[in-house]
């Protein structure tokens, strides 16, 4: 049975993450996604939210706050509720951090945690996904192959994120041909690498604000112990899900609470267009699904830091809020009508970003 | 806190019913279905339960006025009604209608009653009678008079659609001491059977829930004590209707969980149906991979997540004196909804299997269509939540 209470922690994280949203995050996310810019000072201003050194031991130089996936849900939510690609960029760090936090051994947690716990921001970045129809996050064609003391790791991952801003790339391989998610692994590489190539910016829809890159692997020699030994590749996936989740219910929420305002404010035959059913009805729709979404999500986060397995609820909350927020995206537009469509109003970007949650998995993580 | 485990106690008592129903209601269900108007003999066993909680209709402590905290947060009797309700559902949402004393009245007593009145009608079996001939979802159209008489009330009018009309101990009667002053003079008014003047004109004869009584009330010159009157006699220019509406932020998640419980039936059914076929969600399988069924089963299970998750929200906030309009609302609106759409499409998925009479899928479609409609129809549903979020009276939007 279910209570919805956020405790004093948990209200602090709302109330200080939604503020930054606000003030910070929504005057420049316009701008950031029309130049596709990541502004220097915003970057800083996210790093003093110490957002990467938050739950690293002190012995790395963290703050060793006790994880959670829920606290982390609640956060990603409110960040995404100001914009998701500069979400995405406050939280990369994430990215790495909590791989290595679960997965990593000391010795790869003594190397590459203290970076995250410095006095400047740096990102953390996953390579996990690869284009192509039907990618199928089981079934990866890079591949990783022993020889010796190194492995070989070949292949092309897309949507891999600020490659120029982060010390350390996590990526995620086939080492079984045929051997599905029992078979893959994940290495700890460096983006200065020999064998990596880095293209890109990629174009992409929306999203724009942050850079993700093409990142090609050429016969890249990695060392035996950069690969993650506790790697987890369910969990990794379902803990990615609950945080494209809770980004997708901060997208969705911020459609619902603009459209709500405009409809107030926008006059037809005399009354605000909410004063008709047909618009109204369309906002109650979006009010019922965004806390749909949100309580999905916070149930698998929930399970997550209870240590039950989270994979189905993670699965299933993920592919409602995807769902959810691009529809509730889509009727966004609607209701603004042709404004909707006008680069000047957000919800035009949010249609964009929020379509992005059907294909992507890992670029969130909690 | 957040969490969503259940405590030990609701657990034991849904499972205590997800037995009994499995034992006593499920076979009997189908006979009742084709025996509409015959009245199951077979629930006494239910009565206990019903007497001990849900929709009120139990014992109540003090009703004091509690300070609204936020770090209220405590797991408690509506938390386990819902719990009940569903399992119940999950039986038979029809048979578990006929129970005596889980009468939607009983909410209406509980919600308003003085402890006076409480003494009289908290443990009868009440029905809950509001909709006429002219009115349904617009409950301020009643027009039903209620003419105080010395110390009596005089009713006067004809009420349809009541749920336990025939069987019931007592009726709760919406009625008007001034239909001039439009909704501010509607007030309810407890009508004991047997009162002179009350009569059951007929039994309807319905899609489902067959085993449920629903009769058609006729009030002629029926005289009823002054002090039935629930709540504030006095016809407020405000208020007085909002207090006999908020009866409903208490039911709509009850009838929320009835629509979860009918809709996880039909779930489980089909899956098992499906199952016999070798045919199982391949949860591994990227989607482009999956069958139209498989897309189905999953878009199923994720809405069952969902409705319990709005049903269960609503119960918390009126678990801990939060005002739950909102979310109640949003209970309904959801859970009616998907929970039709699932019953609707497990039909459709089994085909001929899911049409037949032999089974109890065809019955559970057609039981679960009033979950979307009673206590507020989905429509009025969406209509106070658009008025919530944007914070609209019904001058503005209507």
């Amino acid at each position: 049975m279910s209570t919805f209470c956020l405790d004093e922690d948990q209200r602090q994280i709302q109330e200080s993450m939604h503020r930054f949203a606000v003030d910070v995050m929504r005057p420049i996310a316009r701008d950031c996604d029309e130049e596709a810019s990541l502004p220097e000072d915003f970057l800083a201003r996210a790093w003093d939210l110490g957002i990467g050194a938050s739950s690293v031991p002190e012995c790395f130089g963290g703050y060793a706050t006790p994880r959670s996936a829920l606290n982390n849900a609640i956060m990603t939510e409110e960040l995404a509720y100001g914009d998701l690609g500069l979400a995405c960029a406050v939280l990369a760090p994430q990215l790495c951090v909590l791989p290595l936090l679960e997965m990593g051994s000391v010795a790869q947690q003594e190397r590459y945690l203290p970076p995250f716990c410095g006095e400047s921001y740096v990102a953390g970045s996953l390579a996990l996904m690869e284009r192509r129809v039907g990618f199928d996050p089981s079934d990866l064609r890079t591949t990783a192959i022993r020889r010796g003391g190194t492995y070989v790791i070949d292949g092309t991952k897309c949507l891999v994120p600020l490659m120029r801003h982060s010390p350390a790339l996590i990526v995620v391989v086939s080492e079984v041909t045929g051997g599905g998610i029992p078979g893959c692994a994940a290495f700890i590489v460096e983006p200065t690498a020999r064998g990596v190539t880095i293209e890109g910016p990629e174009k992409n829809m929306g999203l724009s604000a942050l850079a993700t890159y093409s990142v090609r692997f050429e016969g890249c020699e990695v060392p035996a112990e950069n690969r993650l030994g506790a790697f987890d590749y369910n969990r990794l996936l379902a803990l990615g899900r609950i945080g494209l989740a809770a980004g997708a219910v901060g997208v969705a929420t911020a459609v619902k609470d603009y459209s709500i305002a405009y409809a107030k404010e926008r006059p037809a035959f005399g009354y605000p267009i909410a004063t008709r059913q047909t618009i109204a009805f369309m906002l109650a729709d979006m009010a019922i699904e965004v806390d749909s979404c949100r309580m999905l999500t916070w149930k698998a986060a929930w399970a997550a830091d209870r240590g039950d397995n989270p994979q189905r609820l993670a699965f299933l909350a993920k592919g409602y809020a995807a769902e959810q927020s691009f529809r509730i995206a889509d009727a966004g537009v609607s209701i603004l009508g042709g404004h909707g469509l006008i680069r000047e109003h957000p919800v035009e970007m949010w249609f964009r970003n929020a379509r992005a949650f059907c294909m992507l998995e890992g670029l969130l993580m909690v | 806190m957040i969490r969503f485990d259940k405590p030990e106690r609701i657990t034991a008592v849904s499972d205590m019913l997800h037995g009994m129903v499995t034992d006593i209601v499920r076979p009997i269900a189908r006979y009742y279905d084709d025996h509409e108007h015959e009245r199951p003999r077979e629930l006494e066993a239910f009565g206990p339960i019903m007497q001990a909680g849900l929709g009120g209709g139990g014992k109540r402590g003090k009703k004091e006025k509690k300070e609204l905290k936020p770090t209220d947060d405590r797991i408690g009797a509506n938390a386990m009604a819902v719990a009940a309700v569903e399992e119940l559902a999950w039986g038979d949402v029809g048979l578990m209608l006929a129970m005596p004393g889980g009468g939607l009245g009983n909410a209406a007593v509980d919600a308003v009653a003085t402890d006076e009145q409480y003494v009289r009608f908290g443990r009868k079996y009440c029905a809950m009678a509001i909709t006429e001939p002219g009115c349904g979802s617009d409950a301020s159209a009643v027009s039903t008079t209620a003419v105080p008489d010395g110390d009596a009330y005089i009713l006067n009018g004809e009420k349809i659609f009541v749920t336990d009309g025939d069987r019931c101990e007592a009726v709760v009667v919406w009625a008007t001491l001034d239909k001039s002053q439009g909704r501010a003079a509607i007030k309810s008014f407890v009508v004991e059977k047997g009162t002179p003047g009350l009569r059951v004109e007929k039994l309807e004869k319905k899609c489902g829930i067959r085993a449920s009584d629903t009769a058609t009330l006729v009030l002629e010159d029926c005289r009823i004590p002054r002090d039935n009157l629930l709540g504030d006699p006095e016809i407020l220019p405000e208020g007085g209707f909002k207090g006999v509406m908020q009866t409903f932020d208490n039911t709509r998640p009850l009838v929320a969980a009835m629509a979860l419980g009918c809709a996880r039936a039909a779930y489980e059914y089909t899956l098992q149906a499906l199952a016999r076929e070798g045919i199982t969600v391949r949860y591994d399988r990227p989607p482009l991979e999956r069958r139209v069924v498989e897309q189905e089963l999953l878009w199923m299970e994720t809405q069952l997540e969902v409705m319990r998750l709005h049903v269960e929200r609503s119960a918390w906030m009126a678990d801990n004196s939060r005002p739950n309009n909102l979310e109640a609302s949003m209970a309904k609106a959801k859970a009616g909804k998907a929970g039709n759409l699932i019953v609707q499409k497990c039909v459709e998925l089994l085909g001929s299997l899911g049409y037949s009479r032999e089974e109890l899928l065809e019955k559970w479609m057609r039981d679960n269509k009033v979950n979307d409609i009673y206590e507020g129809t989905q429509q009025i549903q969406m209509l106070v939540i658009a008025r919530r979020i944007l914070e609209y009276g019904r001058d503005m939007l209507s």
